[in-house]
């Protein structure tokens, strides 16, 4: 972990590197360099510090195939390159999944041979803000870039989500704290709002807590929206609130100036999922007839939103996208992979930088048992126990250069700052090894 | 490589061959007078041969693309299909995908496609979706109407300044030229709010359109940029927002053209048929098409291209967001929106132009009536504002239009509501266009128009981009209205695209694909001051941005193969 001592033992400073851990995609970061090592980290949050500093821990240093008798064995590139393509060739429903934490250069080789071997390609939207990405596709998409908030907001809602925990900069270095144009004295030209069922620590730095029963939060966004168009409540108390408190936030957020409303997982992930994001759009929607308001989901990896603007570049469909008929197809709850893995239909399954291990639902996982697992990481991992082929690549942002797309869109082209360890190749560099050896039509 | 392309039918408008038999010659990238006798020929007799097709203004790569794609799945749908080993698979209609794009252009014989909007902070995105689409070279107009900074040199009327941050801002960027959109409105969009008219100035800055074009305009004369700074003026889409576009066009009136420029405007209206309306409502709405082409007749200061309406459920996208957010209020359609810090804001909306519709039947004439009404096709550039008056692949209608005023007739009476008839001229005109000004409408004033001297022709040494479509021309009448949907087919269709001397489709399909160029525009000289500039402007630069300047640029390695066009103009200190 960071020292609390100023590191002075260093030889080399890299200024403005982008951070490689969370949708902020800060790229003030200065790292200070030793013999290859990074060994200081400035302007970085307490999780993305770390996350560089104690980088080899369980590092994945070399390939390695599953044996006869079910124990990881190191083998040569060659060997398991060649085994991969061989798995993928013979497969009839294989599933690439992950790439949250690549660059897009990377996920567009990736894409190749998903439309080569007529695969299907998905990322974490599947199981995170998928349903955002639903919600905007059924009702639309009003969002802003960071700085937006940052130079004219004197309101922000962070609905379901805890930057506080999470997002560790986004109040500090993005929202509520720094000074912007037209608010220059930050924090204190603006009235923050966190709406949660717990006492979040983000609840806690705010102006106010508004605390709705869990899995009520429909209920609550609609009375809400109710009151914005200046409709009558008939019930005295929702979702845990009374009405008379609905008014008030309605009535308070249709006479600011400017609000940016910030949304995750909180509620994309409770009993009604992309509902809950429906109805917050049309509350948006709603709001800019008094005044301006616009939202942004709360990204998680770092280049998790990467994937999706690459995907609908090259396929039209940001997620979930079945190459099996040689062309794209798209159809949610078909295509995407919990539900795919659910009905044990993959018969090969790859994972591009992602533990599903850790993120999968425990009968998902069950099918990863019957079915060779590829792994392309750079961490050992619980996927690691169910890999069958384990490729050790490089990381983004400090190993190898690359490009990603901020929570809100943003490119930030991501510098190399240390040579990667010896054996270990770049993810694009993997895939490129891959496509070579499939060759032409296989 | 070395080509004959033998008797065929040129029409080469810039060296006033008009349907003339003529063989062109190619050696490697270029057209030449004398080739080798290993040359290939290709047997072209009586075919329709022109310059490859250059449009100055379209939607094709960047943010708004990918918002439409994400939030529009129903449209990639609409246009699926699988194609051959080089080409894999088409998809998208309105929003196709950036492969999908490149092919559609080819086949339709084009070369050079302008992506008419770039954020700068996104315009890596832009340009990544550049090295996606395949055949094309693609020059990228970057928006500065509602930049921070353009205001704060407009309202000190520090021109200097503001060439030098142009100049600047185009090579962080990449960019070509010069965009505006909706001067001071999308910034006001900000607060939720527009500007109206030319001197309603914007919220906090107080600085109006007149201003902000003025400025501009002159900054990029004085930069003597290859093209004229493109604007998309106030009040899109309003009834009675002509008023505004004649002002807009006085408004620079004044301004001296740069003496070594070869394009005649200094000021290019973009898609003008959306700022040609008459009335006080959408009840009393008429068209002003005549105006604004009377005025066009008479100066020459003034370039435009129509954004002709071609009835088709597609999608709009534009910096203009309020625009975006009344048409949201209007139709009720899925909004979205994009502010973008210190740069612009921009929105999206599907729109369907029905024929049944009075407004979108009274859009479509006033689109045909600008073509028809302006007499010097030189200053006019056919485009359909992609996507947002209908999907480029519909060029090849629209020139069936223009072909045959009997196949506009035929239409006004019984396919289109008669909103069309009565509140335009569009009845009145007689007037089909020849080859000869269609080539000049679709390639040789764009060429112009955009500073791009290297193409538009066939001269000896020009680039060799070159279309050649399956109409026998000598034995083929585009003014019969049964004619029309067999143009629409062979330009849809071309029988050869050439581009860099290389066949990139043949008999309608595509054979090769090559990266597409970024062109990019980089002024020389200034340097020193630039730097100057830059320390300046950084603790702003630095306060309003949320990424630092040193990751604000475009890497080169985003703009491969490049294109680039080095103007050296020294600004005074």
């Amino acid at each position: 972990m960071t020292d609390s001592k100023p590191i002075t033992d260093f030889d080399r400073i890299i200024e403005n590197c982008a951070c490689s851990y969370c949708g902020n995609n800060c790229d003030d970061i200065t790292y200070l360099i030793k013999d290859n090592h990074i060994v200081g980290v400035r302007n970085a949050c307490r999780i993305g510090a770390s996350k560089v500093i104690s980088d080899q821990d369980q590092r994945l240093k070399n390939p390695m195939i599953r044996n006869k008798e079910g124990i990881l064995e190191e083998v040569s590139w060659t060997k398991a390159i060649d085994e991969t393509v061989k798995v993928l060739k013979e497969s009839m429903r294989p599933v690439m999944y992950g790439w949250g934490e690549t660059s897009v250069e990377a996920i567009k080789e990736g894409l190749k041979i998903a439309m080569k071997i007529g695969a299907v390609i998905d990322n974490q939207s599947t199981i995170c803000h998928g349903s955002t990405i639903q919600a905007f596709q059924n009702i639309g998409h009003p969002v802003l870039t960071l700085g937006e908030t940052k130079n004219r907001a004197d309101m922000i809602i962070y609905a379901g989500t805890n930057p506080m925990e999470d997002h560790p900069r986004h109040m500090t270095r993005y929202t509520a704290f720094p000074e912007g144009l037209f608010r220059p004295n930050g924090r204190k030209d603006r009235f923050v709002m966190t709406w949660d069922p717990r006492y979040s620590n983000t609840a806690k730095c705010s102006d106010k807590w508004v605390k709705y029963n869990h899995d009520e939060d429909y209920a609550f966004l609609t009375a809400l929206r109710m009151a914005v168009n200046n409709h009558k409540l008939n019930k005295k108390v929702i979702a845990g609130i009374s009405a008379e408190e609905i008014y008030k936030i309605a009535d308070q957020m249709k006479n600011v100036e400017c609000g940016s409303l910030y949304f995750g997982l909180g509620l994309t992930q409770t009993l009604a999922k992309q509902r809950n994001i429906d109805i917050l759009i049309q509350l948006v929607q709603d709001l800019n007839k008094y005044t301006k308001w616009a939202m942004l989901p709360m990204r998680g990896f770092f280049n998790v939103n990467g994937f999706n603007m690459i995907m609908t570049s090259i396929t039209g469909y940001p997620y979930g996208v079945d190459f099996a008929r040689g062309y794209p197809r798209y159809m949610i709850g078909e295509t995407t992979t919990i539900d795919l893995l659910n009905r044990k239909e993959p018969d090969v399954f790859m994972a591009v930088s992602t533990d599903p291990g850790i993120q999968f639902p425990g009968q998902t996982l069950k099918h990863l048992i019957d079915i060779p697992v590829i792994q392309i990481d750079t961490h050992w991992g619980p996927l690691t126990e169910l890999a069958d082929i384990v490729i050790p690549s490089t990381r983004i942002g400090v190993e190898t250069c690359g490009t990603s797309y901020r929570m809100d869109s943003v490119p930030i082209y991501m510098k190399k700052i240390i040579d990667k360890p010896e054996n270990c190749k770049s993810d694009e560099e993997i895939f490129n090894m891959i496509l070579n050896k499939l060759g032409g039509k296989n | 490589m070395e080509y004959i392309l033998k008797n065929g039918i040129v029409v080469d408008p810039v060296n006033k061959i008009n349907c003339e038999k003529k063989d062109i010659l190619i050696k490697d990238n270029k057209i030449t007078d004398k080739v080798s006798s290993k040359a290939k020929i290709i047997d072209v007799t009586g075919k329709l041969v022109m310059p490859g097709g250059v449009d100055i203004h379209s939607h094709i790569a960047g943010p708004k693309l990918s918002v439409g794609r994400l939030y529009r799945p129903e449209d990639t749908r609409r246009g699926i299909k699988k194609c051959s080993e080089i080409d894999g698979f088409e998809a998208g209609y309105s929003l196709p995908t950036c492969p999908t794009t490149g092919y559609r252009y080819t086949r339709m014989g084009y070369t050079t496609v302008t992506e008419a909007a770039v954020p700068p902070l996104e315009a890596k995105h832009a340009h990544e979706e550049i090295n996606y689409i395949p055949n094309l070279d693609i020059p990228t107009l970057v928006l500065f109407g509602n930049n921070w900074f353009v205001l704060k040199f407009v309202k000190n009327n520090d021109i200097k300044n503001l060439a030098l941050f142009l100049s600047k801002w185009l090579k962080l960027a990449k960019g070509y030229g010069v965009k505006v959109v909706n001067p001071c409105g999308s910034e006001a969009w900000g607060w939720g709010k527009n500007v109206h008219g030319l001197d309603d100035p914007a919220p906090f800055w107080d600085v109006t359109g007149r201003e902000v074009i003025h400025a501009l305009t002159q900054a990029n004369e004085m930069l003597g940029l290859p093209h004229s700074v493109h604007v998309h003026t106030n009040d899109l889409g309003h009834p009675g927002n002509y008023h505004t576009t004649l002002e807009t066009f006085e408004a620079v009136k004044d301004i001296k053209k740069n003496k070594n420029v070869k394009r005649d405007q200094i000021l290019h209206g973009t898609h003008l048929q959306f700022h040609a309306y008459d009335g006080t409502s959408w009840r009393d709405v008429t068209s002003a098409a005549g105006y604004l082409s009377d005025y066009i007749n008479k100066h020459d200061h003034i370039s435009c291209d129509i954004g002709q309406i071609t009835f088709d459920e597609t999608t709009t996208m534009t910096a203009d967001a309020p625009m975006e957010y009344d048409l949201y209020k209007l139709t009720g359609l899925k909004w979205a929106n994009k502010d973008i810090e210190v740069e612009t804001s921009s929105g999206l909306i599907p729109s369907i132009y029905s024929k049944k519709a009075p407004v979108s039947t009274l859009q479509w004439a006033i689109g045909l009536e600008l073509f028809l009404g302006i007499n010097n096709p030189w200053k006019l550039v056919l485009t359909t504002d992609s996507p947002n008056a209908g999907p480029f692949i519909r060029y090849p209608r629209i020139i069936s239009w223009l072909m045959s005023s009997k196949k506009r007739d035929d239409m006004l009476d019984n396919e289109v509501h008669n909103w069309a008839y009565n509140r335009t001229d569009l009845g009145t005109f007689d007037r089909a266009y020849s080859w000869e000004e269609i080539a000049i409408i679709t390639r040789s004033a764009s060429s112009k128009i955009l500073g791009l001297n290297d193409r538009g022709h066939l001269s000896v040494g020009a680039k060799a981009d070159i279309a050649v479509y399956d109409i026998d021309v000598d034995d083929f009448d585009p003014t019969l209205k049964e004619n029309s949907s067999i143009i629409e087919n062979k330009l849809l269709n071309s029988l050869y695209t050439i581009k860099n001397g290389e066949i990139l489709v043949n008999h309608g399909k595509i054979i090769k694909l090559v990266d597409s160029n970024h062109l990019w525009c980089n002024v020389k000289g200034n340097e020193v001051q630039e730097e100057k500039l830059i320390k300046n402007i950084k603790p702003d630069f630095n306060k309003f941005y949320t990424v630092q300047y040193a990751n604000y640029k475009v890497p080169d390695s985003f703009v491969k193969p490049e294109e680039r066009y080095d103007v050296n103009t020294k600004i005074k200190e």
